[in-house]
């Protein structure tokens, strides 16, 4: 996997997520956010929005590496954000990595358009 | 320092390569340089350890008793004589001068380099919690751990160890052949998850338990507890406490950069390194565990020996560049096939071929991107291993084998036995076919000749795959063969991830006393790895409904509503609902609601079609708080999210109305109190008239009561829904008792029969009404039998979810992870 530059944010330890579940983090201003922890032990985030008719995701029923949306079932990829099947659309995808068991969220993907700050601001 | 230039020495003083760390690198570095050119470097090599170089993945088998350590040595002393190595063992390095080109070690020893070779692996990573530095608490990377642990077992006792990876696992049998009693505590829902998916996981889980080590998966240790200054044992996160005489700590290693990072070298999780093993010092390079190499750290051996060249090839200057390394995985504990490799956690552009034996405990799954092999998992045969291994690292095309990827080598190599009908037609007569029903080739080619066109009428005329139905494709293919493509299709399966029906599935779970999730997809060879958002949830129905008070609920198999016990609306909120029994309330109740829904600012409350209030617009964030609001006024949920009991609607009755015969409110209360909380297919809704008038519309509900004067008449089947379906005339009784216990027992009935999904209308058509009729009145002893398993099944799940998550049960599943704001200054 190609390694993305930036600054990272620091949202938490691996074991706040149960696996085959997600939790969102709601940034100010921005779009919602899930992160998923599948079945398998992965981890990835996307914005918590259904391409379909903006269903949150993060309620969804996780299986292999996909999310099943709760409004209608479209089936959305955890790793491209795009939905499966014969449907069509697309979530975007926030490039997340772990280190020593804390995940990190690319921030500028995170809120978009601002420039890397010197500090994340977060509040837990 | 090369010589002076001018002066006339017969041998130029030798190039002098130091290497930090006698490990597994450091030395297969080495040997890989004397091969090329022995005489080019003047070697020293510092050692932490007091001893030579060993084979550090045999301390395993070590610690199982299955090898001594001099059975392990690598190199023993006379090596490094013969080869002119200085070894410093026992003495570690403790600076590294750039300025100067020397290092210098814990003794005080400086030694100058033209070369330095960092070579010093990983360290054991240590979790972070109260008692992880107490006598008692070791790890396990050297001898000198093994050596702990052995002395631990001397005296038996419990022996805990956290992490179910690899080394874990490999430390826990020791432990256990050391007759000690071993519990494995693991963070994750799955052992060795990293190598494993959720299926092979639970293979290795029920092998392991079946030797008697305790498994605890999702369990976060929280604190080591002593006694006298030892360790006693350890407490979970939740609460749960287990004693041990030693804790093994084998939670991951982090690449060991500390001495290259104090020297300034660039590092990340592990020293950079680029293609030859060079660091960001041109004279300072690195192999081993302790490098990060094009993003990526390695934990196995297999990649260090691939360094191990690219480095020496770059010091003896013909130079070919590492490239990276896939990697595959063994368990090296006797008994267990186990292999792994590759990436198996699939994708969307990926497909799996997966295969599951389930009476020889076998499970194989290839995962194929665009026609190549990128991963594998493999238990209970891996025979084949090696061979999906090398078509992974050689990027083979495979769409030639495709169809016969899955059976391994021998089926799928030769040309005329890719097709796997091929395999099949390759087979003798009298080959075995149907391992449990003995049935043989011979015999199912002659059942399909003489008539028997699809897998049912196979299964029913010689009852080949009739039983576990592994062989279901097998016979598929002899259909397919002996009738050229003429097969009918037989009835639906539950979803694409089994070729099992619904009835097949519910019929196996009790038949094969199935009881977990895992275990219903291995038993019954699903082909997806964890299901998919149709079977997971009738799967977890189904087993609920078989094994009351047994089975462990599983809310990640649930639809959201009922993973949060209320209704999911199309802008994210939600809606919440209050039981009220029979279509009663009162001013508390309905003070309650009015309060709730100011409180949580909810825009809407709606008298819904059941007779009950429906708050609206309500946060995921705010539902326990709702709740525990709601139950304080003594109501419990109303399941209006549920595949369950939902209302019973009543009409005013006797006690009210002129035209009532019986108190059909009453009644109404009297059997939602007796029914609330019970899972079903579907949703189940009834109701109550009080005279054939039928107020409470009776005839449309899954089961009705109209109240005539002499008793009780009992519909069902009815349906409001998109097909309007009315009820059919179950029977007439006399007495509230006999209509109550005729109306779980039907309830229980379609608990035990209907599909996942099914409501009772569709159903009943499915299934005759004289096929119920004949369930519940033939037998004297049918209703009784099955109010009592209904019965039984209530002590269980009559319980108000609500209670249990207002009183903090799953608040991660409401709370925020955490908030994101953007700094002041981007604000600004
Ligand atoms: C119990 C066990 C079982 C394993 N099983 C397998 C397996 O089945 N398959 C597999 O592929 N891999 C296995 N591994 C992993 C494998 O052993 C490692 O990948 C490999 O040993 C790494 O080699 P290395 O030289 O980088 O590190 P090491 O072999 O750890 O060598 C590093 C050496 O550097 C020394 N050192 C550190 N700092 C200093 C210093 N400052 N001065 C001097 N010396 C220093 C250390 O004492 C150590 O001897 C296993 C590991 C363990 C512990
Ligand atoms: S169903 Fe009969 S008893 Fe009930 S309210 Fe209507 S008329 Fe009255
Ligand atoms: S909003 Fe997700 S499927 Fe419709």
């Amino acid at each position: 996997m190609s390694e993305a530059y930036g600054t990272w944010l620091d949202i938490g330890t691996t074991t706040q997520i149960e696996p085959g579940s997600a939790r969102t983090l709601p940034v100010a201003g921005g779009d919602e956010i899930a992160v998923f922890h599948t079945m398998r032990g992965e981890f990835y985030a996307l914005v918590n929005t259904c391409p379909h008719k903006q269903g949150p995701l993060s309620q969804g029923i996780v299986h292999g590496d996909s999310v099943s949306c709760p409004l209608h079932n479209w089936r959305i990829s955890l790793r491209t954000g795009e939905a499966l099947g014969d449907d069509q659309g697309c979530t975007p995808t926030i490039p997340l990595k772990i280190d020593s068991g804390r995940l990190f969220l690319l921030r500028e993907a995170v809120i978009p358009g601002k420039a890397p700050p010197l500090a994340p601001a977060l509040a837990a | 320092m090369n010589a002076p230039a001018g002066l006339d020495l017969p041998d130029p003083p030798r190039e002098r390569l130091v290497v930090i760390g006698n490990g597994m690198a450091g030395c297969r570095a080495v040997e890989e340089m004397l091969e090329r050119d022995a005489g080019r470097f003047d070697i020293v090599i510092f050692g932490a350890e007091p001893r030579v170089n060993y084979n550090r993945i045999m301390l395993s088998p070590v610690l199982a008793g299955e090898k001594t350590f001099d059975e392990i040595v690598i190199n023993s002393t006379e090596w490094y004589a013969e080869n002119g190595i200085e070894l410093v063992s026992g003495d570690p390095v403790e600076h590294i001068e750039r300025e100067s080109m020397s290092v210098v070690s814990r003794s005080g020893r400086i030694e100058p380099y033209d070369k330095l070779l960092i070579a010093t692996g990983s360290d054991p990573f240590i979790i972070p919690i109260p008692g992880n530095d107490l006598p008692g608490v070791v790890t396990f990377r050297d001898l000198d751990d093994v050596e702990r642990m052995l002395a631990a077992a001397e005296l038996g006792g419990d022996a805990v160890v956290i992490g179910g990876g690899l080394l874990g696992l490999e430390a826990a049998h020791g432990l256990s052949l050391r007759g000690m009693k071993v519990t494995v505590v693991h963070l994750m829902p799955t052992l060795m998850e990293r190598q494993l998916d959720e299926a092979a996981g639970y293979l290795l889980r029920q092998e392991l338990e079946s030797r008697g080590h305790t498994i605890l998966t999702g369990a976060n240790t929280k604190t080591i507890h002593s006694i006298e200054g030892r360790v006693a044992g350890i407490e979970l996160e939740d609460g749960t406490r287990i004693k041990a005489d030693i804790v093994v700590v084998a939670a991951g290693i982090k690449p060991s950069i500390g001495l290259a990072k104090a020297a300034g070298l660039e590092c990340e999780r592990g020293i950079m390194v680029d293609d030859h093993m060079v660091t960001s010092d041109p004279d300072i390079l690195a192999v081993g565990e302790c490098v990060q190499h094009r993003g990526l750290c390695y934990g196995l051996v297999a990649p260090l020996w691939e360094m191990c060249r690219a480095l020496a090839d770059y010091l003896t200057d013909t130079p070919s560049g590492y490239l990276g390394s896939v990697t595959s995985t063994k368990l090296k504990v006797s008994g267990i096939d186990l292999f792994s490799a590759g990436d198996f956690s699939g994708g969307a552009d990926c497909e799996d071929i997966v295969m599951r034996d389930a009476s020889r405990g076998v499970y194989k799954r290839v995962v194929v991107k665009g026609n190549r092999v990128v991963g594998a998992v493999l238990y209970g045969d891996t025979a084949d291993g090696n061979w999906y291994f090398d078509l992974l690292k050689k990027e083979e095309d495979i769409s030639e084998i495709r169809e016969a990827l899955i059976f391994g080598q021998a089926f799928a190599s030769g040309g005329a036995l890719a097709d796997p009908n091929a395999a099949v037609a390759a087979l003798s007569d009298d080959a075995e076919i149907c391992g449990c029903n003995g049935v043989s080739k011979g015999r199912v080619v002659q059942c399909i000749e003489t008539g028997a066109h699809s897998l049912d009428a196979v299964r029913s005329q010689c009852k080949a795959s009739a039983s576990c139905g592994s062989c279901s494709c097998l016979v598929e293919s002899l259909l397919a063969l002996t009738l050229g493509g003429k097969v009918e299709s037989g009835p639906k399966t539950m979803c694409k991830c089994t070729s099992f029906t619904h009835d097949d599935v519910r019929h196996l779970i009790l038949e094969k006393g199935l009881k977990l999730i895992p275990q219903v997809m291995q038993e019954l060879h699903w082909t997806t790895p964890d299901g998919c958002s149709s079977c997971r949830p009738a799967l977890n129905y189904y087993l609920l409904c078989a094994w009351p008070g047994e089975y462990e609920d599983d809310e990640k198999s649930r639809f959201v509503n009922e993973r949060l016990h209320a209704n999911i609306q199309k802008d994210g909120t939600y809606s919440v609902v209050p039981r009220f029994f029979g279509g009663i309330t009162n001013p508390k109740e309905l003070r309650a609601i009015a309060d709730v829904v100011e409180k949580y600012d909810a825009p809407m409350v709606k008298v819904t079609g059941g007779q009950r209030l429906d708050i609206f617009g309500v946060k995921k964030e705010d539902l326990p708080a709702v709740w525990a609001d709601l139950n304080a006024a003594g109501m419990v949920s109303g399941h209006a999210y549920g595949k369950a009991l939902r209302t019973v609607k009543t009409c005013v009755g006797s006690e009210w109305c002129r035209f009532g015969t019986q108190d059909s409110t009453g009644l109404g209360v009297k059997l939602e109190r007796l029914t609330w909380g019970s899972y079903m297919p579907h949703k189940f809704k009834m109701a109550v008239s009080g005279c054939p008038r039928n107020c409470a519309e009776a005839t449309i509900k899954d089961f009705g009561v109209i109240c005539v004067d002499s008793g009780y008449e009992l519909h069902v089947g009815g349906n409001g829904g998109i097909h309007l379906r009315g009820t059919d005339l179950l029977c007439k009784v006399e007495t509230e008792e006999e209509a109550m216990e005729t109306c779980i027992a039907f309830i229980q009935l379609y608990r035990e029969d209907g599909h996942y999904l099914e409501r009772t209308a569709p159903w009943i058509v499915r299934k005759g009404l004289e096929w119920i009729k004949a369930q519940l009145f033939d037998d004297p002893g049918a209703i009784p039998a099955l109010a009592a398993r209904f019965r039984l099944s209530q002590t269980f799940w009559q319980v108000d979810p609500w209670a249990r998550r207002a009183a903090g049960a799953h608040r991660n599943l409401h709370s925020h992870l955490a908030e994101i704001r953007p700094l002041a200054v981007e604000n600004a």
